[in-house]
């Protein structure tokens, strides 16, 4: 029997936050100390969840229509796409994206979510959609607005939606937001500035594209993901199974 | 020195408090789409036993963390992904198992649930002894910088997991304990408990994967 051995690039950790981040408090309690245990990949990593497009409904990644019950909701109309590729340069293909945010005025359809402003009944706040062939993936929204949230007294979250990645491998799996280009927020977030490098944290700020925006309807802004790539098993040492 | 053309990998971000509103909606108390993914992988014609994988997950303070998104990936009876990159023909697919499930730790009591099967071993790296039946586990949170990857093995498993390439791996042994679900035979059904320690005295063994 043969089991092709393909692997991921191993993770570049100076590119991501640490577990620890102490000006984000919440971190605290909840960050192993411990150093993890690097792992070679076998299948249990390199194989991970297929989702066909069967599974999601038509108005699944269009947060417009989504909720809306007696109307659109309320915010400026926004399309989001991009395309998820990984490390190598290649489409990531009929991979899962899922994204969450507020609504206009900054508030979650979450129960937890006690913030001043209001529901917007129209207005769920998720989406999700299937990669094409290319990996390219769009959404449609209303740019979420900022909110207030307890870390220091006056911490405010800049304008962001969350997404989440499946990959093709469940070693690949990714969770990260998006984040409006001239957000005034976004250099004191205390969340984005978990990332130690610069470079990094610009890498989530999604700028306006214009050629993108549909004339009298729709912004745009565009947001490409980057997941783990493959290495090539170039001169691989063959070694006797057991 | 000369940059080669790779990407960098998109970094990562806290799932944040609401995470339930983009993956599992029902939780932050809301249905919006008509086939939501859960916590149940198993259908009438899945093949193998039924178990139900159930704990909580505790903070530095030991304190069991409510807000935690858990998701788990794991191989059928036969022991074999249902992904087309498992060459393990010898084994069947089981087109009733996706073998993939999502759910959040509760708000009140802090527990979390998978109705699963118990997976079969799974042929290890090349030139390694095949690995002892485990399920994958990725957890993210508010707090939660970058996902957090682990396995449950099975206390009832201990000669394959004495062989297991990971769990040899890691040193001191005393800390595979923290990998190591244990059964229970409750109401008429089997319960695997794993509690997840993400800091303290019991840190559970978490994975660079
Ligand atoms: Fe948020």
């Amino acid at each position: 029997m043969t089991v092709p051995q393909a692997e991921f690039i191993q993770r570049d950790r100076g590119q991501q936050p640490p577990a620890l981040s102490p000006g984000y408090k919440t971190s605290i309690l909840r960050s192993p100390r411990l150093a993890l245990w690097s792992l070679q990949n076998s299948l249990s990593e390199f194989t991970g969840p297929v989702f066909g497009r069967e599974e999601l409904g038509p108005l699944d990644h269009d947060l417009l229509l989504n909720y809306a019950k007696t109307g659109e909701p309320i915010g400026e109309r926004t399309i989001v796409h991009g395309r998820v590729m990984d490390e190598n340069g290649r489409g990531v293909a009929n991979t899962l994206v899922e994204v969450w945010q507020a609504n206009a005025g900054g508030r979650y359809r979450h129960k937890n979510d006690t913030y001043l402003a209001p529901i917007d009944p129209n207005f769920g706040g998720c989406g999700r959609v299937i990669t094409d062939e290319t990996g390219a993936y769009a959404f449609r929204t209303v740019k979420p607005g900022a909110y207030p949230f307890r870390n220091q007294v006056n911490s405010w979250r800049p304008a962001h939606i969350h997404f989440s990645l499946s990959g093709s491998g469940f070693a690949q799996r990714l969770i990260t937001q998006m984040y409006f280009e001239g957000d005034p927020l976004i250099p004191m977030d205390a969340i984005l500035n978990t990332i130690p490098d610069p470079a990094a944290r610009q890498r989530l700020v999604a700028p306006l594209d214009l050629n993108a925006a549909v004339p009298l309807d729709s912004l745009a802004y565009r947001f490409d993901i980057v997941l783990r790539g493959t290495r090539s098993t170039l001169f691989e040492n063959k070694l006797q199974g057991n | 020195m000369t940059t080669l053309e790779y990407l960098p990998e998109t970094p990562s971000q806290t799932a944040g408090p609401y995470v339930h509103i983009g993956l599992i909606p029902h939780q932050a108390g809301f249905d919006i789409f008509e086939k939501p993914f859960g916590n149940i992988l198993v259908g009438r014609n899945t093949q193998g036993e039924r178990i139900r994988i159930e704990g909580r997950v505790f903070d530095g303070l030991g304190s069991p963390c409510r807000d935690i998104l858990l998701e788990i990936w794991q191989a059928n009876a036969a022991g074999r992904y249902n992904h087309p990159a498992d060459g393990q023909t010898d084994k069947p697919l089981d087109p009733g198992f996706r073998g993939w499930g999502r759910t959040g730790t509760e708000f009140d009591t802090g527990l979390y649930r998978f109705d699963t099967i118990k997976p079969g071993p799974v042929i290890g790296r090349r030139g390694h002894k095949p690995m002892a039946p485990h399920v994958n586990i990725w957890l993210a949170a508010r707090g939660i910088n970058i996902g957090l990857a682990t396995r449950l093995y099975f206390d009832d498993e201990p000669a394959l997991n004495e062989e297991d390439p990971v769990l040899r791996m890691i040193e001191p042994a005393i800390r595979r304990q923290t990998l190591l679900a244990r059964r229970e035979n409750r109401d008429g059904g089997v319960v695997y408990v794993f509690d997840i320690h993400l800091q303290g005295e019991n840190e559970t063994v978490f994975f660079d994967v």
